[in-house]
């Protein structure tokens, strides 16, 4: 079982009040992603949820009991480290092992459960190198081992691809996301790139100097970001706001469009732009404009779109998904 | 990080040596302080009187104070200026692609490894001696009157004999400072057609400023209380003319038992050392924060 | 082209790094030399090449008991520096793991007392050892030098144990291990190159301190620096023995020394150079 539950929880950094207060219901078996930018909080939230700090003020349920004052290693939770944070001392056995002999487990017993741990992950061949002799991804696998045997009640993740090149990211990610599948157990995932929160998570928590700016299902905050910032960071590239006539005609204080949601055109369409970068990335073009009495704008087309720099194009918002914003930031529903 | 268990037992774990080092600290220069302010003498210890300033008065007016606090000033920075501008030259040296780098490496380092007594033994005997010394048996090579160093010039060769001790650790400082520079930077300024003097000039010697400064005051607070070097070859003389003011104090204590004396001697020191710790605490302070 | 140019600037180098590396280390090698000479020869003007003998060294140990001391500098700085360390260890590990607004001021205020001069507690310090019966003992030189290098020892320690990432001893916690379980399974094994480091650079600096151990001590405790402090007055040994002298006070810790050249800057710096 694994689920977690917030109730006002807050912490305070002698004056910097860094989460000020946060209440969260995270359901036993679900995969969360926590994204924001840096310095949102995000990776403190973790922290807490995992004991590793003292809250400020609040409460952490783990299954309905209340571990506000539990040792971590008390709270059932496993935690796999932005740096892996493997023992450089150990091999690749011991490291995954060490839980299990800090439970005092049986040797014959912790044997059985390493191998099989090694076996999901492709480790098997690696079981008695040190850790400074793997690779990135092979040094996240062990991290990620020495988790799943204590069969946790919650992973909980903190960056933990940040180190990882492009290529292994994504290899990485799929991983990650099997593991889930098969495990079915609770995940808590923190992570800045938005990319990672929309490819892994059943629900996302944007997080925005320490409070909770949405909650949602990737889709839902995609389709209906609830204020500026959600808009704003959930998407990529990044949505193109309008503020000024245009959107005093939609009857809001800001406009949002996305890149995907502007219908590029040689011939004909709302408004004129000139090509300042194109990006031709075969099954995608991206441009980004300086659009006639709109400003900087980025649009995206499907497909090869033959425009070069300094180009005249004509751009169409497709009106059904557009977004509007009243001059709180708020989104405004139709 | 921590929590408040982990908190509680970290201030534990620190007491003890917080406590040792308080009290090694405070309790001795107390007692300096007080023995300071009276007529103290280990010959006639039962009388003992309270003479307010008269120790201070004392080393004050006795010329050979001037003459020790000069020849500890001559001691602190002849040896600073050999080597820093010598450990300089040595590094810059080293830092090239050479045979044997190692080896080298250890050979110039060596001399700080030897205890003063002996550094000090081996020059007096095998090196300066007039008689029988290397110097001499180049001198005489020559045609030339071996030099009488330690009579003609004793605080000259005192310098010389430390300096060769401190040489090594400026040296092995200066190169670890010079091999922390990004080698990239070295070649952007090749790159934009800067030579080897203009190289040095704005690109090294700023690199190395820091290193300078730890090298300078560390320095600084050993060579301050020089001690065994003089004590093995010109025993303070001739006259006072080597003596400086750590072996003006060893001498007033412990040769003239007057312990009143010497710890008037003592506070002076310390007011001096604290000066030049004030600005190697800042320096290696600043380290900190980083 | 440019390949002969590097070539002929490596052997440039190579020949003036010698130069001075040789001029540097020549006292110490000729000492060695004129140890293996035999007393007429050692006077006799200079000379690169020795008779090869090692009467000096036996005449050393079987008229002045050279062994003696030299058994009082191991137990000095072998035992002050282990007293050190399990003084230290504990403040330097809360000071790394659990740092407080004034660790930062009182890692510089045990720095700042290693800056006193010795000269100005020589009186209280002398007097305290001859009423408590520590003059000339080994105990209250272990004690001396133990307290003189603490500030160093838990400096270098604390250097060490900072570069220990944070999130390892976090996840030995996530994975269950209690205090004790951290101390003994993650941060020691992880710890000791470190230790290992400060060690060897403590015993040297304890080896060679030669202030306090030549006036607290006269024969009984006396280590090398004052019994080779005792050979300033002329009377009694010669050239080649006082090299031989020389050579075995200084060898154990030259070869120590080369091995610890990396620890002893970021050690004698205080982590200000590494």
């Amino acid at each position: 079982m694994g689920s977690i539950t917030l109730q006002k929880v807050s912490k305070v950094f002698g004056e910097a009040k860094v989460i000020p207060s946060i209440d969260l219901e995270i359901n036993n078996g679900e995969f969360v992603v926590f994204v924001g930018p840096s310095g949102c909080g995000k990776s403190t939230l973790l922290r807490l949820i995992a004991g590793l700090e003292d809250v400020s003020g609040g409460h952490i349920l783990i299954d309905g009991k209340d571990v506000t004052d539990a040792a971590p290693a008390a709270r059932g939770l496993a935690m796999v480290f932005q740096s892996y944070a493997l023992y450089p001392h150990m091999s690749v056995r011991k490291n995954i092992a060490f839980p299990l002999k800090m439970a005092k487990m049986e040797q014959p017993a912790i044997d059985k459960k390493v191998e099989a741990a090694a076996r999901v992950l492709n480790l098997t061949d690696y079981l008695e190198r040190r850790p400074s002799q793997l690779s990135g991804g092979q040094r996240q696998r062990v991290a990620i081992g020495r988790a799943i045997v204590r069969e946790p009640s919650a992973f909980l993740f903190d960056e933990p691809l940040s180190n990882l090149d492009a290529a292994l990211r994504g290899t990485m990610r799929l991983e990650i996301s099997d593991l889930h599948h098969q495990l079915k157990t609770t995940m808590i995932y923190v992570t800045h790139d938005q990319v990672e929160a929309m490819t892994m998570a059943d629900k996302i928590v944007v997080l925005n100097r320490g409070n909770i700016e949405q909650v949602g299902s990737p889709l839902e905050l995609y389709k209906t970001p609830r204020n500026l910032f959600v808009a704003g960071f959930i998407g990529s590239p990044h949505m193109n706001f309008v503020t000024g006539s245009y959107a005093q005609s939609k009857n809001a204080k800001t406009a949002g469009i996305r890149p995907e949601h502007l219908i590029l055109s040689k011939d004909s369409g709302l408004w004129t732009g000139t090509v300042k970068v194109a990006e031709h990335l075969g099954a995608d073009t991206f441009l980004h404009l300086d659009v006639d009495g709109i400003g900087q704008v980025t649009a995206r087309a499907g497909g090869e779109f033959g425009a070069q720099y300094g180009d005249r194009v004509y751009l169409t918002p497709d009106e059904a998904k557009l977004h509007r914003f009243d001059d709180k930031g708020l989104a405004l529903r139709a | 990080m921590a929590t408040q268990n982990t908190k509680t037992l970290a201030r534990l774990m620190m007491a003890p040596s917080v406590l040792l080092l308080l009290v090694w600290m405070i309790v001795p220069l107390a007692m300096t302080l007080w023995f300071s302010f009276q007529n103290y003498n280990l010959l006639d210890p039962s009388n003992v009187s309270f003479t307010g300033l008269f120790n201070y008065q004392f080393f004050y007016t006795d010329p050979a104070f001037f003459q020790s606090i000069w020849n500890t000033l001559v001691i602190v920075v002849g040896v600073l200026l050999i080597t820093v501008i010598g450990g300089i030259a040595i590094a810059l040296l080293l830092d090239q692609p050479i045979f044997g780098q190692g080896i080298v490496r250890i050979l110039v380092i060596s001399p700080f490894f030897v205890m003063p007594p002996v550094a000090a033994l081996i020059w007096k005997n095998m090196i300066m001696h007039p008689g029988y010394g290397v110097l001499a048996d180049i001198n005489k090579f020559f045609g030339l009157q071996p030099v009488d160093w330690f009579a003609r010039y004793p605080l000259f060769s005192i310098v010389i004999i430390v300096a060769w001790q401190w040489l090594p650790f400026a040296t092995l400082i200066l190169l670890t400072a010079l091999q922390s520079l990004d080698g990239e930077q070295k070649e952007a300024a090749e790159m934009d057609g800067a030579n080897f003097l203009s190289r040095f000039i704005y690109l090294v010697l700023p690199h190395l400023a820091r290193a300078i400064t730890v090298v300078i005051l560390i320095q600084t607070i050993f060579l301050l209380g020089v001690y065994a070097e003089i004590l093995v070859t010109t025993n303070g003389g001739p006259g006072y003319a080597s003596t400086n003011l750590a072996f003006l104090i060893y001498r007033t204590a412990l040769l003239g038992y007057d312990v009143g004396g010497a710890s008037a001697g003592g506070i002076i020191a310390v007011v001096l050392a604290n000066i030049v710790a004030f600005f190697l605490m800042r320096a290696v302070g600043k380290n900190l924060d980083r | 082209m440019a390949r002969s140019v590097t070539t002929r600037h490596k052997v440039t180098a190579t020949a003036a790094a010698w130069v001075v590396a040789l001029i540097i280390f020549f006292p110490i090698l000729y000492t060695l030399i004129t140890s293996i000479k035999t007393e007429p020869e050692a006077i006799a003007g200079f000379s690169l090449w020795p008779s090869g003998t090692f009467e000096n060294y036996i005449t050393v140990q079987t008229q002045r008991d050279y062994f003696k001391p030299f058994m009082n500098s191991v137990i000095l700085s072998v035992g002050s520096t282990i007293l050190a360390l399990i003084i230290a260890i504990p403040s330097a590990w809360a000071m790394a793991f659990s740092p407080t607004k004034r660790t930062k001021d009182i890692l510089m205020w045990m720095l700042s007392t290693k800056m006193m001069p010795a000269v100005a507690v020589l009186v209280p310090i002398y007097l305290m050892f001859r009423d408590f019966g520590l003059l000339d003992s080994r105990i209250g030189l272990t004690v001396m030098l133990t307290l003189i290098n603490l500030p160093i020892v838990v400096w270098m320690l604390y250097t060490y144990f900072r570069e220990i990432p944070g999130e390892i001893l976090e996840a030995s916690r996530m994975d269950g291990a209690g205090l004790w379980q951290e101390i003994v399974y993650v941060l020691t094994p992880m710890a000791v190159p470190g230790i290992a480091s400060t060690l060897l650079l403590n015993i040297i600096l304890a080896w060679n301190e030669s202030f306090w151990t030549i006036r607290l001590s006269t024969t009984n405790a006396a280590p090398l620096t004052a019994f080779i402090a005792s050979f300033s007055s002329p009377q009694g040994l010669f050239w080649a023995k006082l090299s031989a002298a020389s050579t075995m006070a200084i060898a154990p810790i030259l070869i120590l020394g080369w091995f610890s050249q990396k620890q002893l800057v970021r050690g004698l710096t205080f982590g200000a150079v590494k």
